[in-house]
Formats: structure tokens, sequence, C-alpha cells
């Protein structure tokens, strides 16, 4: 079994919705991406997604162009992101990592090498923006013969029959983008995600996490009572880049234990 | 037989196949959200695409409101002065806004407005897209936004006030190399932002299908015009045609109804910038990069060995970007077509060539189709014929050619 279904499992049986906390590789610092990984375990995080950086991030709001852009200027690329994973496998084997960014990167190792390297490293899965399921398999492909599960997104445009034709493709969970826009927008429509999600569950049978647009406690909380898990990848990009490299780790595990809490009463 | 080898040829060159690929290229590469507006677009294009309605309005705006046919014209004394081939011009610089970017935004103009979409946008480089752009939203009673490169905004100021007048709004992207790249990121951002609303007219015959093909469907009434026009002017097909090639629209557009000419070659003209060899420049099939995906399509793409875009460099705006459209990648491939690259310097002194020589300025961007013939014409004999695409006029250039020669206006 996955890391990521028997994490989605345990919560099931725990009756507790998922916290899925997203950051930039490389952003603040390259050596300050493990730690942060640490800490947003220890805060409450039960999936973590890493961003790969990309030069041009096009689903993307200012704060994580902003992120991308801060670690590139430092070297990050995706052979580091996936020397940080190895690291972070070093203290922590049970929570699912899933790498997140565009395909171009990867395109450029090939996909073989890089699902390979995934499994070394401890990759659960891999979510690739600009790859829809219509270009996505050959590259899924070798995800699935290494065993890493392929994240597909679905948005609010997305049909009935192109959810049926994710949900065949889709491990781990899926990835539900609440709103018409880019990471980080401010258009959260709460009754829209209540409408959508019972129509995705009709053929998806595997978790829905939401996320775009989650930026408190308590639009998390009231996404998290919709679906089985909520993604913040913004709000938590603008914490790390309003602080310093002293204090980053500590206030962003701050903010996660505050969105962990508002979580936990969904 | 000749006819059944034709007629053979003609059923192998049939790209994109259903699913949007130029062999390997091309796709739809984009974010889930925007997915169902690509399908959508491809639905309505395709429905539209042989409507006797649609295709009669836009026969009708081409001819009355662009000025179409544009007409060729025998630069002789171009051609004297060289003293070999004789060098030829498709005169898209005297369509209405001065580019053959007019012909693109016609088209996706006349399907915006099928679909009900009544507001555009757009990305541009040189700004001869979002003058187009900004020019049908007007004719056609339409909200514009055109996004551009803040560096571009300021090397094409005299564009970015065309648009301003025409009604549009022009949004300086700040981010990444400030340049075309850029402004299409920010305009897919807008797009998914906006996807019910908003029509996406996409300048160049790059993008998630079925742009490429959409494009470079409407661009080819400049072949398609020159085949006819140059049997009339000298009996007979040119030895080769000759565009520019950025993303590669007003190249596309000269070269599709040539494919299956095989006497003709089709050569494309890349920005070499400051040289291949300098790293500093905008020609990925020339410089043999790498596949890679960006902007909704796999194509030929300027990147680093980690995957990243790279900066690219050109003297000409329009030019001046990492990647190209995926039918020029498959024309590379199948060795239909041969590209090579002109460098800033060599573009320029056909800019003033052009000026001095025939009394027409033409656009950097064409400037380095028409080195690229001067270059080669005095290898060739008098009896040989270049048709040059001349894509758009230079009078927007005229702030940057002033700076380079160190003349303040």
């Amino acid at each position: 079994m996955s890391r990521i279904q028997s994490t989605f499992d345990k919560l099931k049986s725990d009756k507790r919705k998922a916290l899925i906390p997203f950051i930039t590789a490389g952003d603040p610092s390259p050596q300050l991406t493990v730690p942060l990984m640490h800490g947003l375990v220890e805060s409450g995080a039960d999936v973590i997604e890493l961003g790969v950086p990309f030069s041009d991030p096009m689903a993307d709001g200012p704060t994580i162009q902003r992120a991308s852009e801060r670690a590139l200027k430092q070297g990050m690329t995706l052979r580091g992101v996936l020397d940080m994973v190895a690291e972070f496998r070093k203290k922590d084997t049970n929570t699912p990592v899933v790498l997140m960014g565009y395909g171009n990167p990867i395109e450029a190792m090939g996909w073989e090498v890089f699902a390979k390297r995934c499994k070394e490293v401890g990759v659960d899965g891999v979510l690739t923006v600009d790859f829809p399921p219509e270009e996505s398999h050959d590259a899924f492909e070798h995800l699935q013969r290494y065993g890493i599960d392929p994240i597909f997104l679905l948005a609010p445009t997305t049909d009935d029959a192109r959810v049926e034709r994710v949900a065949k493709l889709a491990r781990g969970y899926v990835y539900y983008v609440s709103l018409k826009g880019v990471t980080g927008a401010g258009n959260l429509d709460l009754s829209a995600i209540e409408q959508k999600i019972p129509q995705l569950r009709k053929h998806i049978k595997l978790p829905i996490g939401v996320g775009f647009g989650i930026r408190d406690a308590a639009t998390a909380l009231a996404v998290a009572k919709l679906c089985d898990g909520v993604v913040v990848g913004s709000r938590i990009v603008q914490e790390i880049e309003s602080s310093t490299e002293q204090n980053v780790v500590a206030n962003v595990s701050k903010l996660v234990k505050e969105l962990r809490q508002a979580v936990n009463k969904a | 037989m000749r006819l059944n080898e034709q007629m053979q040829s003609k059923q192998m060159y049939d790209y994109p196949d259903s699913t949007g690929h130029f062999g390997q290229f091309g796709g739809i590469y984009m974010a889930e959200t925007l997915i169902p507006a690509v399908e959508e677009l491809r639905t309505q294009y395709l429905r539209f695409r042989d409507d006797p309605e649609f295709k009669a309005e836009f026969a009708y705006e081409l001819k009355h409101y662009v000025g179409r046919p544009s007409p060729i014209y025998h630069a002789r004394r171009l051609s004297d002065d060289l003293g070999g081939a004789q060098i030829y011009l498709k005169r898209e610089d005297l369509n209405h806004t001065g580019a053959h970017k007019i012909n693109n935004a016609i088209g996706q103009a006349l399907l915006a407005k099928r679909m009900g979409k009544k507001r555009v946008i757009a990305e541009t480089g040189a700004g001869m897209h979002g003058v187009a752009a900004a020019t049908v939203a007007a004719r056609f009673g339409m909200e514009c936004i055109v996004y551009m490169g803040a560096e571009d905004i300021q090397r094409q100021a005299p564009n970015v006030f065309r648009m301003k007048l025409l009604g549009a709004t022009v949004v300086p992207v700040e981010s990444g190399s400030r340049t075309l790249k850029d402004a299409c990121n920010e305009a897919i951002r807008d797009w998914v932002t906006n996807v019910e609303s908003t029509f996406y007219i996409f300048g160049t015959a790059a993008g998630p299908h079925p742009y490429p093909m959409m494009v470079r469907d409407f661009q080819c009434v400049i072949g398609n015009e020159a085949k006819v026009q140059m049997p009339e002017m000298i009996g007979r097909q040119p030895d080769a045609v000759i565009a520019c090639v950025g993303g590669g629209s007003n190249a596309i557009g000269m070269f599709y109804p040539y494919i299956e000419e095989t006497n003709v070659q089709i050569i494309g003209v890349e920005a070499g910038g400051h040289g291949i060899a300098s790293g500093q420049h905008a020609a990925p099939l020339t410089a043999n990069a790498k596949v890679g995906v960006l902007h909704g399509n796999k194509v030929y793409l300027m990147q680093d060995e980690n995957g990243q875009i790279i900066e690219t460099h050109s003297i000409s705006a329009g030019l001046d970007y990492p990647g190209v459209g995926p039918e020029h990648c498959l024309l590379k491939d199948q060795g239909r077509a041969q590209y090579v690259a002109i460098n800033d310097d060599e573009a320029l002194a056909a800019f003033d060539a052009l000026c001095r020589f025939e009394g027409i300025i033409p656009a950097l961007e064409s400037s380095h189709a028409l080195a690229h013939a001067m270059k080669i014409a005095p290898t060739m004999g008098k009896d040989k014929v270049l048709l040059v695409n001349l894509s758009g006029r230079g009078d927007k250039d005229i702030n940057t050619v002033a700076r380079l020669k160190g003349i303040t206006l």
C-alpha cells in the first residue's frame, strides 16, 4: 500500500481531514527546505506538497512566482529537489511527499530517470500542472512502473466525462482546484465547492483534496468540511516571504498549527 | 503517375492529427481549468471553419478592412545591387495596422463573436499583434486587454500608444525576462481566471491545439495569394520562399500552401541575436535546442540542462521568444523547410538597405528574412527568384534603430 493511501486510510478511520501544506523547494533558501518540511510535519501536516520551481509558472499567482524566482536564483534544480527528499526521508519515513510543478524540468531529465529517482528518494506522488490526462500517457507509465502516484487536478470547468476519465488514471488523491484562477487568488466560492464535490464523488473514489485560495483558519475549516483534505500554498509561502531565515521555521510552524486546529474541527 | 505521386504526398502531409499533434510536437499541455476552454475552442473552430457564412465574412473583412490582397513587389534596385537572384516582397506591411498579424486577429475575433465572448485578451511582443487585437476589438465592439513585457513596452512605445488609442488596456508584465514569453504567461493567468467570459486571441502559430492549426489557417491567405500572384508576375512559382520565424505565424502562412510545391525551397529565418555561438539569440531551431514543453505545446525550446527556460535576445521584440510553433519543428525534422539565423547587425543592415534602395521601411522582424535573401541572392543566378514575406512595416522600430545608431530623436 502506498504511503499516500495508508495516510488517508488512517485519517478516515480517525475521522480527520488531511492538512496538505505546500512550500516551494529552495525557498527561502535550499538549506532551509528540509527543516521547513520537518516543521510542517511537527505542526500537523499529513502530506507535503513540495513545489519544484520553474521559470515560467503559468498557473501560479505572484506569491508562488516569487518563491520560484527566489529558489531558482539560488541554483535550485529538479535534481536538487529530489536530493532534499532523500535528506528528509532520513528522519521521516511516514509522511507522504508529493512533488508539484510543471512538466518541462521532468521532460529535460527524462521521465524514466525521474520516476526511478523518485522511488529511490521516497517521493510518493507527482502532480504536473501542465500535463493533462491527454498528454500524460507515456509520462505516467513510467511513474506507475516505479509505484509513484500520479496526482491529477480537477477544476470547476471540468465536466462529468473528464472527471470519469481522470478517475481511471488518478492514484493517491485528486486535487480539486477550488476556483477559476491562479494560486493565491481571492475569489473562493464555498457554495460552488459544496455543489461540485458530490458530482466529483460519483466517479472519484479516491480522497479529494481542495486547494487554491485557502488563506486562513476560517477558510481552511470551511473547505475541510466539504472534502477530505485542504491544500494551503500561497498563504504559507507568504509567511516564508515575510520571515527572516532565523524565524521562518518557527513562523511557518505557528501558522500550520493554527490551520491544523481549524481543520481538526471539521 | 505524377498525379498519383502528388496525391500521395498530399495524403502524407496532413497535420495536425485529431489530437493536435504535429508528429511528436504540439498537443494541449495546459492546466486542467483551461482544457475545457481549448476543447470548446477546437469544437467551435471546426464547426465554423467550413461554414460558408463564416468564410464569406472573413473574406469580406480581409478585402475591405485589411485591404487584401497584399501586393507582391519586385525589389529591382536592391536585386540589381546584389547582382544575383531577384528579390520579390510579399507586402504584408501594407495591410491595415501594418503587419500580417491582422489576418489572424480578424479570424479569431469573428470566432469570438460567434462564441458570444465580449472580452478578448492578447499577448504581444513587438506590439503588432497587440495592435491587431486592439483593432479588431474596436471593430467588433469588444473589451480588450493586452499583456506586454515591460522591456518590450520600452522598446515599442509607439505601438503601446496605438493600442491605447484603440481603446485597449495595456498591462505591463514585470515578471521573468519582461518580454514576450512572460506576456504569454500573464495572458494565460488572465484566461484561467476569466475563462468563461474571455476569448484569448493568441498571436502566433503555437500554443495549445487548436491555436497552431487555427492561426496557420487564418494566415494561409499570405501563401495562397502568393501562389496566384507569382505566376501572374513571372510565369512561375519562386525558387524559394523566405520568412522570419519567432513563433512563426507569418512564416507558416507563407510556407503551408507551398509545402507540396516541392520545387520551391522553404527557408525560415530565426533571430541570431549576437550570434548563435554567443548563446544570446532566439533561434531554437538553428541552435538545435532540445524538445520541451511551454505555453501549451511541445516544441524545440531554448532551455538550460535543468529544463528551465532561458532568456533570449533579439534586436526585434517580435522574434524574442524561446520557443517556436510545432509545425515548424516538424518541417525542420522532415527536412521540408530549412531554418537559419540572422544576427542583429545583419538584420539592421538589411533594414537600412530596404529603406535606401526601395523606399520601404521594414519591421526589424521582417528585416531578418530580407537579410537572409540578401545573403544568398549574390550566390544565385539572375534568373532565380526569392520571395520574401515582408511581414510588417518598421515605423514601430524607428526608436530602436535610432538608439542603436546613437541618434536621439
